[in-house]
């Protein structure tokens, strides 16, 4: 039992040394290794975009443009100077569109009831609404065909006229709003379920009927979650290939007219609308920053404002 | 006599299996600052929800002013409500929040200005109008909740605790700022706390509850001097219990028999027709006198030995066994004998003395809520 004493000081001496050494380790790591992964995984992201930019200045030596010829601006110059390229892009946006809407506002009230009432079928209804998500987009998508298809077979053309779902635009809508549903309910509900409902309870108690609530109150604390669904559902839409492939018919959006032409070329446009969007979206993020920052700075100064008036009124009360 | 603002009537409300308020009948006068007592979880809350409109009793009746308001969603009922945790509406300014109420009754703009000023002066905040409720402290988030109910002028306001979130210092101001307020405007407040000091500070009446039921109610004095129950006994301040037998009644007072054969006297309007009765004393209403001392005529007085003595300042806190086993308290004010320097010490024997009308009595099986627990 003597030895205890003598070892532990060198045990911990050890101890510390280790620990020393590992701290130094830890700090190099902080100071270089954090910023330098950071920019690697940055660049790594960037890549394919800055390629994409790069070649939507190239004059390729072919018909695809995989080669660096030489730089030009004649894809800039015409960027829907191909056939039904732009018939292709305005269908994608208005699909994009209509589908961002309605999935916006039909996800946003199925969220609303699925967080606050018991309803038989609720489980079952946060059941199918995943099912979207988790099934493959190409399984999907040859099931939808097969149900389109098979409104146009008899009995349902005859009794219908053929009026009955023909593929096309309506049937693309049809589908993206089936799948957008999904991510904004869940995208919603994920907000709501942290919602303050006691001030929900407070505008009530303040004279605000349910439809006064809703829009005074909820409305305005669930609108982030709903504009951040709606972003991502206008994104999933104009991106979406294989589903809108199996429900377009002989309509074209976007994606399916890239995959249409690229058997036999690849025309610079492509990387040229690509790029397009690209910087949209960038300055839609910007802007947005640059608002929140502004809202928030000028929040700041009113309450320093206000804060040096109250002291200056309590200076000038007399005792 | 004022009128009654608030009456609540057998109300019982249930989550499933759980009695949350059993069978609760109250009258509030008009103006009156009335505090539901009681620890967590005894039904305070739910009780006030149901005055609100937030939940539907099982059972019963609430009215009012006079009207059956049982089933009137809250938006439709003259009472407002101060949340504990403020539910002050984020994405308003300080202003809008305050302005809520008026403009759901579609009061003019110039008007509502005026009120809110008005208001925020009341609550000393002047000056804070543009400001989020994120840019402004909890007591003044409190003062903003305050505002905002009492500037629609209810019947009957509703505070849940609203100083439980606040550090103590601040709290205590705020229960002589929230006293003056309710003086200023004259309103009916229901005020729900578990911090008997607290209510017994602020408020004209208190209701004691415990599980769901009131188990005494009454001003603060009458609560603290005469607790008829051993929960109220223990729950608001000390108590020490002596259980007994009752022996006789000698016209005011009657005489209770210890285990120990000692006996005491108590009030037997108390009493009542009860055999089995505990009898209770506040620590501050026994005097520690030597063995051999004499005791004033009639007081009551028992032997026992000094077991601790804690030194407090104000005062000094002893434990004193008695013959019979059971440990008192006992408050000795600081007066004469710290000077001396002659605190009584562990080991000590001593004569416990106070007077008969300084005993309360608590039964121990209440009687049944048949309103005759002391019978003349
Ligand atoms: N919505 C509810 N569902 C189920 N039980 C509840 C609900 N609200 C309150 N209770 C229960 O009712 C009892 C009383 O609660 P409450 O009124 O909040 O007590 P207090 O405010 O006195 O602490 C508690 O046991 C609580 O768990
Ligand atoms: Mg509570």
């Amino acid at each position: 039992m003597s030895a205890t004493p003598e070892v532990a000081p060198g045990l911990a001496v050890t101890a510390r040394r280790t620990a020393g050494r590992g701290g130094g380790v830890l700090r190099a790591f902080e100071r270089w290794g954090v910023p330098l992964f950071t920019a690697a995984a940055i660049f790594y992201l960037l890549i394919p975009i800055l390629v994409m930019i790069a070649f939507s200045f190239n004059d390729p030596p072919g018909r695809f443009n995989f080669v660096w010829g030489e730089f030009s601006l004649a894809a800039w110059g015409n960027p829907f100077g191909r056939p039904r390229l732009g018939d292709a892009l305005a269908t994608s946006l208005v699909v994009a569109f209509i589908s961002t809407v309605v999935a916006t506002a039909l996800g946003t009230l199925i969220a609303l009831s699925l967080t606050r009432y018991q309803f038989r079928g609720r489980s079952a209804t946060n059941l199918f609404v995943f099912i979207p998500m988790a099934t493959p987009e190409i399984v999907l998508g040859a099931s939808l065909l097969t149900m389109f298809v098979g409104t146009a077979t008899e009995p349902w053309r005859t009794l219908t006229g053929g009026a009955l779902f023909p593929l096309g635009t309506q049937t693309i809508l049809i589908a993206h709003i089936m799948f957008n549903i999904s991510y904004v309910v869940v995208t919603v509900r994920a907000r709501m379920q942290g919602f303050p409902r006691h001030l929900e309870e407070a505008a009530m108690d303040l004279g605000a009927n349910g439809w006064t609530t809703f829009w005074k109150v909820t409305f305005p604390l669930i609108l982030p979650g709903i504009l951040a669904a709606g972003l991502l559902a206008f994104s999933l839409s104009i991106d979406d290939f294989i589903i809108t492939q199996f429900t377009s018919g002989t309509e074209q959006t976007f994606p399916v007219w890239v995959w249409a032409s690229i058997r036999n070329n690849l025309p610079p446009q492509i990387h040229v609308i690509g790029t397009m969007v690209f910087v949209v979206a960038v300055g839609l993020v910007a802007l947005n920053t640059i608002l929140t920052g502004r809202r928030e700075a000028r929040d700041r100064r009113i309450a320093q404002e206000e804060a040096a008036g109250a002291r200056k009124a309590r200076l000038a009360v007399p005792e | 006599m004022p009128a009654v603002d608030v009456r609540l009537l057998e109300v019982v409300k249930r989550f499933g299996d759980m009695v949350a308020v059993d069978r609760l009948t109250l009258d509030i006068q008009d103006g009156e600052f009335f505090s539901l007592l009681g620890p967590s979880g005894c039904g305070k809350t739910t009780t006030l929800r149901m005055i609100g409109g937030f939940e539907e009793p099982t059972s019963g009746l609430i009215e009012l002013q006079g009207e059956d308001v049982t089933w009137l969603p809250p938006f439709k009922r003259n009472v407002n409500t101060v949340f504990q945790n403020y539910a002050l509406f984020p994405h308003l300014t300080i202003y809008d929040n305050v302005a809520f109420g008026l403009r759901r009754k579609g009061v003019k703009d110039a008007e509502v200005k005026r009120r809110v000023t008005e208001m925020l002066e009341l609550v000393e905040l002047p000056g804070f109008e543009r400001r989020k409720p994120t840019q402004i402290s909890g007591g003044q988030a409190q003062r903003v909740a305050l505002a905002r109910a009492l500037i629609n002028r209810p019947a009957v306001l509703l505070l849940d605790e609203p100083l439980g979130a606040l550090d103590l210092k601040l709290r205590k101001q705020m229960q002589v700022e929230l006293k003056r307020i309710q003086q200023e405007v004259g309103i009916t407040f229901i005020y729900v706390t578990h911090d008997q000091e607290e209510a017994m500070t602020m408020s004209d009446r208190i209701a004691v509850m415990n599980q769901g039921h009131i188990e005494q109610l009454g001003d603060p004095e009458s609560l603290y001097e005469r607790p008829s129950t051993r929960f109220v006994a223990g729950f608001l301040g000390i108590s020490n219990l002596l259980p007994g037998a009752v022996e006789g009644t000698d016209g005011s007072y009657a005489t209770v028999r210890m285990a120990d054969t000692s006996s005491v006297r108590a009030p037997s309007a108390l009493v009542g027709s009860h055999a089995d009765v505990s009898i209770g004393v506040r620590p501050e209403k026994i005097r520690l006198r030597e063995p051999a001392d004499r005791t004033p005529d009639g007081h009551n007085q028992i032997t026992g030995v000094v077991r601790d003595a804690s030194y407090l300042g104000v005062s000094t806190q002893y434990v004193v066994e008695a013959r019979g086993g059971a440990r008192l308290t006992v408050y000795e004010q600081n007066v004469e004998r710290t000077t001396r320097a002659e605190l009584w010490a562990p080991g000590e024997e001593v004569l416990l003395t106070w007077s008969p009308d300084h005993s309360f009595v608590v039964v121990d099986q209440p009687t049944p809520a048949v309103d005759g627990s002391t019978p003349a």
